[in-house]
């Protein structure tokens, strides 16, 4: 088994979907989220809160810092993200499309480092 | 066991490439490390054969030495404990015998290499290295890119397969509706290169054009699950028709015979029926497709018991299908032949101009031999150097000078009095 991020992309320029539309999403995604967990393919996931409640802290110089907003100035950002468990690239991306529907945006899939797990 | 010189030696190597690293990587799952115990047999059969001679079964020669190889490799690389064990189970030497088209693996490893994850340019050139045996140089050589280049995108998309896990694995009903047509385009380039190949060494390589029809024809079997789609229909009988061709295609001096030159008693019969029965099959079909519009031309010319009888109507009217689905300047250019019989070289010669394929040896060619037909010798000949200077097929490059030649030299010309 590999441990694949699937990580829900957004823009800036997203419009914020009606209140009507983030229910009905929130509830297929936790169907689909039950249906990966009853496959024992779940690890963790969630969805994040908007882009503007983010901090950046940095302690890589001699004195740490800690600043308002994204480390990155890109238009795109994390908004949500699942950690799964799968056989093959195969089984991730069959997951992927479920959840790329579910979720209704566009998924990337990238596996975890082998030294890292 | 025979000696053999060491190109020869090579030349067994490389038509045994694809069975041996595909046996291997079924065993240990890992395409580097496949690829570098062969390596290693590899070198140990380039020092040995020329002086012991090539022993009677070199596939499975090299498979049993690789996979020693392999072994030593992971036992001295610790980390991989879990694979050793798993390696250490299949320690049997015998050699895979073919057994039919789903448990083969190099029908497996073209799934792999053909696998939609994997950017189109790194899957062609995956299988080449992997299923032909072709050197990363001979493949940067195919697609006009720079070596290292070539050597970035391989090493990348192994990286990738192993990285991402790709499966190595008989794809199921589902993948294979999903990839056909990636893996057709690949076998149809494979082809290709096996048709007319791309190096300063060979005319064309016969282990690669074998290797691409039987793996069209393995495809071709697995796909009936799926209703088996014309199109592979199509791509097999395009490959049979034009291998059917091959024995008249190279002259005894190396040189490449035209199709209007080719003795036509040498064509494969065999071949021409399997190809045109295809052909008559995916016709009541009726889905055309643009492998099987491309297999109706060569069935049009492989009917012409001699060139003069081709139907060039039926060839343009095809082509003008097939510019439909793929209107790309060179299927423009191939049709251009075609208006060259039909309305004279003048009216295909403005078609070919306005191309502009200048780094496609066919363009200038195809231009060389219009100007030719129409008078204009200093101009063809321009054109014919350009051909030369644009491939570097020996037996293209030895037409080509030929052509240039039987146009006399431009001072013998003025001077003739004929």
């Amino acid at each position: 088994m590999t441990k694949y991020m699937l990580s829900v992309v957004g823009t800036v320029d997203d419009e914020m979907p009606s209140d009507e539309v983030m229910q009905e999403m929130y509830a297929t995604v936790g169907r689909f989220n039950d249906k990966l967990t009853e496959a024992g393919k779940w690890v963790f996931g969630g969805g994040l809160a908007p882009i503007e409640s983010s901090t950046t802290v940095d302690a890589t110089g001699d004195k740490p810092t800690v600043t308002d907003g994204p480390f990155s100035e890109a238009k795109e950002f994390l908004g949500g993200f699942w950690i799964i468990e799968a056989a093959d690239l195969d089984e991730a991306l069959q997951w992927a499309k479920e959840g790329s529907a579910a979720c209704g945006g566009a998924v990337e899939v990238r596996p975890f480092d082998d030294a890292s797990q | 066991m025979t000696a053999l010189g060491a190109d020869a030696v090579a030349d067994v190597v490389r038509a045994e490439y694809g069975r041996v690293v595909a046996g291997l990587i079924r065993r240990f799952g890992d395409i580097q490390l496949a690829e570098d115990a062969l390596g290693e047999a590899l070198v140990i059969a380039l020092e040995r054969w020329p002086q012991d001679g090539v022993p009677p079964n070199p596939a499975g020669w090299l498979t049993t030495t690789a996979h020693r190889k392999a072994l030593d490799h992971l036992r001295r690389e610790k980390v991989r404990d879990e694979k050793y064990a798993e390696a250490a189970m299949l320690t049997d030497d015998t050699i895979p015998e073919p057994t039919g088209p789903v448990t083969d693996d190099r029908l497996r490893l073209i799934f792999t290499c053909c696998h939609p994850a994997l950017a189109e340019p790194a899957r062609v050139a995956l299988t080449l290295r992997l299923l032909g045996g072709l050197t990363v140089a001979e493949i940067a050589n195919a697609f006009l890119v720079p070596e290292t280049t070539m050597a970035q995108r391989i090493t990348r998309a192994k990286a990738k397969i192993a990285k991402a896990r790709i499966p190595y694995r008989i794809p199921d009903q589902a993948d294979i509706a999903e990839r056909l047509e990636g893996v057709l385009a690949v076998l149809y380039l494979v082809y290709n290169e096996g048709y007319l190949s791309s190096s300063a060494d060979n005319a064309d390589r016969q282990d690669l054009a074998e290797e691409a029809i039987r793996l069209t024809r393995a495809v071709r079997s697995i796909s009936s699950g799926i209703g088996s789609p014309p199109e592979v229909d199509g791509l097999l009988a395009l490959m049979l028709l034009s291998q059917a061709r091959r024995p008249a295609r190279i002259a005894a001096g190396g040189s490449l015979v035209t199709l209007d030159e080719q003795d036509r008693t040498r064509w494969d019969a065999d071949l021409i029926d399997e190809g045109h029965a295809l052909v008559r099959e995916c016709l009541r079909r009726n889905a055309p497709g643009p492998y099987q519009i491309q297999a109706a031309i060569q069935a049009v010319h492989t009917d012409a018991l001699d060139a003069s009888l081709t139907d060039w109507a039926q060839i343009a009217a095809l082509y003008d299908q097939l510019m439909v689905l793929q209107p790309t300047p060179i299927v423009a250019l191939n049709r251009a032949v075609a208006v060259a019989e039909l309305d004279g070289p003048h009216v295909a010669l403005a078609v070919v101009d306005g191309l502009k394929l200048t780094a496609y040896a066919p363009w200038h060619a195809t231009r060389a031999d219009l100007l030719r037909r129409l008078g204009r010798e200093d101009d063809a000949r321009r054109a014919y150097a350009a051909a030369i200077a644009t491939t570097e097929n020996p037996a293209e490059r030895a037409w080509l000078a030929s052509r240039r030649e039987s146009l006399g030299g431009p001072t013998s010309r003025r001077g003739s009095r004929a």
